[in-house]
């Protein structure tokens, strides 16, 4: 339960899902380009707090968040192009296949010790681009064009929203806190009678089935997929947006979406004043993660929450 | 088909002494830190470029070129564990992973940005030369390049066991992977160890990426991101932190990856290794020569 809002939870939903109804209509009145930003905040806010679920809560650390995305973006565009499903159930579709490949990496990587995840989830999605570059059926390396246009302001919002409430609610449930105790101590979680492995295979298929979700979004807004969008720079970025935000702090890296999501925008001008074609994005952003956690390792916004102990 | 086969092998066998290289920097940093040295793979790219410069810039032959590649790669190894990874040694695991990923990310970034992302054709330092006699007795073709890839690899590889085995540093080396805590109330420099360590694993990745501008003839500044985790993957099959295990993981690694794309589909041949990954993790997850170590409080 949200602590704050009690039994207040539900209405509070209800408000918000009319007032996210609401904006949606005056959508159209937006500048285009605006738009397009707000739905891309909104997708990463999906992205990044769903990967801060594995990263910062459990304390695990998953490279392969582009490859759960591009698994649900793929499925969810080959159900809606093909056989006319619902939007919303293509998505869910999407999400719960990107959720069954999270358990296939799991269950061997997750019951070791160690960083093995970081190399199972890097190659896992690896081998998914590959594959759908060998896919003929959606486009294989041409792309997958013709994609419905379903997605707008009230899809992305509303499972925006969805996200948030469900990563609050399993912090405060008796499974976050398991999951949390993982992250601060293995073998004293272990001790404590945690089942580790569960647990960490729970909090790993949570984010992914919600990365497979927000895949799905992304390829009704875009209406075009190809295989190279979802390289390993992709996973990057949504890992600068937790570490920016801070590791374990839901509201932080969702901030940090929506700030990370405006700062091409901003660097455009940037280019345009030294009449440069360098990108200089991706240094931005690895300078960002070192210096990041050598000199403020709880995030530049999470500050407030507690440090992670050291061990 | 036999010869067919077995020139395969052999193709296999000169990209897997490179896999080796770098998996054994991997093996010993992670042996000693417990650190996934993400950055280790572009090291090599480093190391690739440095020979490049040495005999495009400098002009010099291919053993100063090599040597040049080395002293700056262990210098790069030195000051990214000094800078980045030292001030986190303490900090939990997560802290220093993603520290490697962004220090990986830098060195490449900056890469394409000094070096542009395109190709480059490596200088011609060792004509080619192909030994007709095993082609008519066995129609497979040998040529100078892998030989020397071959016997360069083996021969580093023996001069490290030699210093891992055999020297004082070596043996402080192996105590403080043992028990780094132990090691240090024992009067090891713990510093010291953990520096020469990633000077060492540094210098073969450089000698892995100049081995590959010979063979391959092509160098760029995102070369290292897939050998890198390959090489890493060629680690944990031979068992994490052992050092002939780095050894024999490169080479199934290499011959694995070179059998798929020749007899399978060379589509797949990224995806191979991270295959092979998820199957020694769920049959035999401390790899061939690894001991399985619990771990305790």
């Amino acid at each position: 339960m949200l602590d704050r809002l009690g039994k207040f939870q539900y209405p509070f939903l209800i408000i918000c899902i009319v007032f996210i109804y609401g904006i949606n209509l005056l959508s159209s009145y937006i500048n285009p380009y605006y738009l397009q930003i707000i739905i891309f905040s909104g997708i990463n806010i999906i992205l990044a707090v769903s990967l801060n679920v594995i990263n910062g809560l459990c304390g695990q650390f998953s490279l392969g968040h582009a490859g759960f995305m591009a698994v649900g973006a793929y499925l969810s565009a080959f159900l809606t192009y093909y056989y006319k499903v619902p939007f919303p159930i293509a998505l869910i579709a999407g999400g719960l296949a990107s959720g069954i490949i999270g358990i296939g990496v799991g269950i061997p990587t997750l019951r070791l010790r160690g960083d093995y995840l970081a190399i199972a989830t890097l190659g896992m999605g690896e081998i998914i681009r590959v594959v759908l570059f060998n896919l003929d059926i959606v486009g294989g390396a041409r792309g997958f064009p013709g994609i419905p246009k379903y997605t707008d302001f009230f899809w992305v919002y509303l499972i925006v929203m969805l996200v948030l409430l469900s990563s609050y609610n399993l912090l405060k449930s008796p499974q976050g806190r398991a999951i949390l105790s993982i992250r601060e101590d293995e073998i004293a979680a272990e001790a404590m009678g945690v089942d580790t492995t569960r647990f960490k295979i729970f909090a790993f298929v949570f984010g992914s089935f919600w990365a497979g979700v927000a895949g799905g979004l992304w390829a009704h807004y875009l209406q075009f997929l190809h295989p190279s969008s979802f390289t390993f720079m992709k996973s990057v970025e949504i890992l600068v947006m937790i570490v920016l935000g801070g590791l374990g702090s839901i509201g932080g890296s969702a901030v940090s979406a929506v700030f990370l999501t405006f700062l091409p925008e901003a660097l455009r001008y940037i280019k345009v004043i030294f009449n440069t074609t360098v990108d200089p994005r991706m240094v931005i952003y690895s300078l960002l993660l070192i210096l990041t956690m050598l000199l403020r390792p709880q995030g530049l916004i999470g500050g407030y929450r507690r440090k992670v102990r050291d061990q | 088909m036999i010869s067919e086969i077995l020139q395969q092998l052999i193709n296999g066998i000169a990209l897997g002494s490179i896999y080796a290289l770098i998996a054994l920097g991997y093996t010993m940093v992670y042996g000693i830190l417990k650190l996934i040295n993400f950055a280790h793979g572009d090291v090599y790219m480093v190391g690739a470029f440095a020979g490049y410069f040495a005999v495009t810039s400098f002009h010099w032959g291919i053993m100063p070129a090599f040597l040049f590649a080395m002293v700056v790669c262990a210098i790069l190894g030195v000051s990214i564990e000094r800078f980045a990874y030292r001030p986190l040694r303490m900090a939990p695991r997560i802290a220093a992973l993603t520290t490697a990923i962004g220090v990986s990310f830098l060195l490449e970034n900056l890469g394409v940005i000094i070096w542009s992302p395109t190709p480059r054709a490596f200088p011609q330092v060792l004509p080619l030369k192909i030994y007709e006699g095993i082609y008519q007795r066995f129609g497979v073709i040998v040529n100078n390049r892998q030989l020397v890839i071959l016997s360069v690899s083996i021969g580093l590889m023996i001069l490290l066991q030699f210093i891992v085995n055999r020297t004082k540093i070596g043996m402080a080396m192996r105590a403080v992977s043992f028990d780094r805590e132990t090691a240090w109330m024992m009067g090891v420099n713990i510093d010291y160890v953990i520096s020469f360590t990633f000077a060492i694993g540094s210098m073969l990745a450089a000698a892995g990426g100049v081995l590959v501008g010979i063979y391959f003839n092509r160098i760029d500044p995102l070369m290292g991101v897939m050998p890198g985790v390959k090489a890493f993957v060629a680690a944990v099959l031979g068992g994490i932190g052992s050092i002939p295990g780095a050894m024999a993981g490169g080479f199934i690694l290499g011959i694995a990856e070179i059998l798929v794309s020749a007899f399978i589909a060379s589509t797949y041949r990224d995806a191979i290794a991270f295959a092979i990954l998820i199957i020694i993790l769920l049959v035999k997850p401390s790899g061939i020569f690894g001991t399985l170590t619990r771990e305790k409080v």
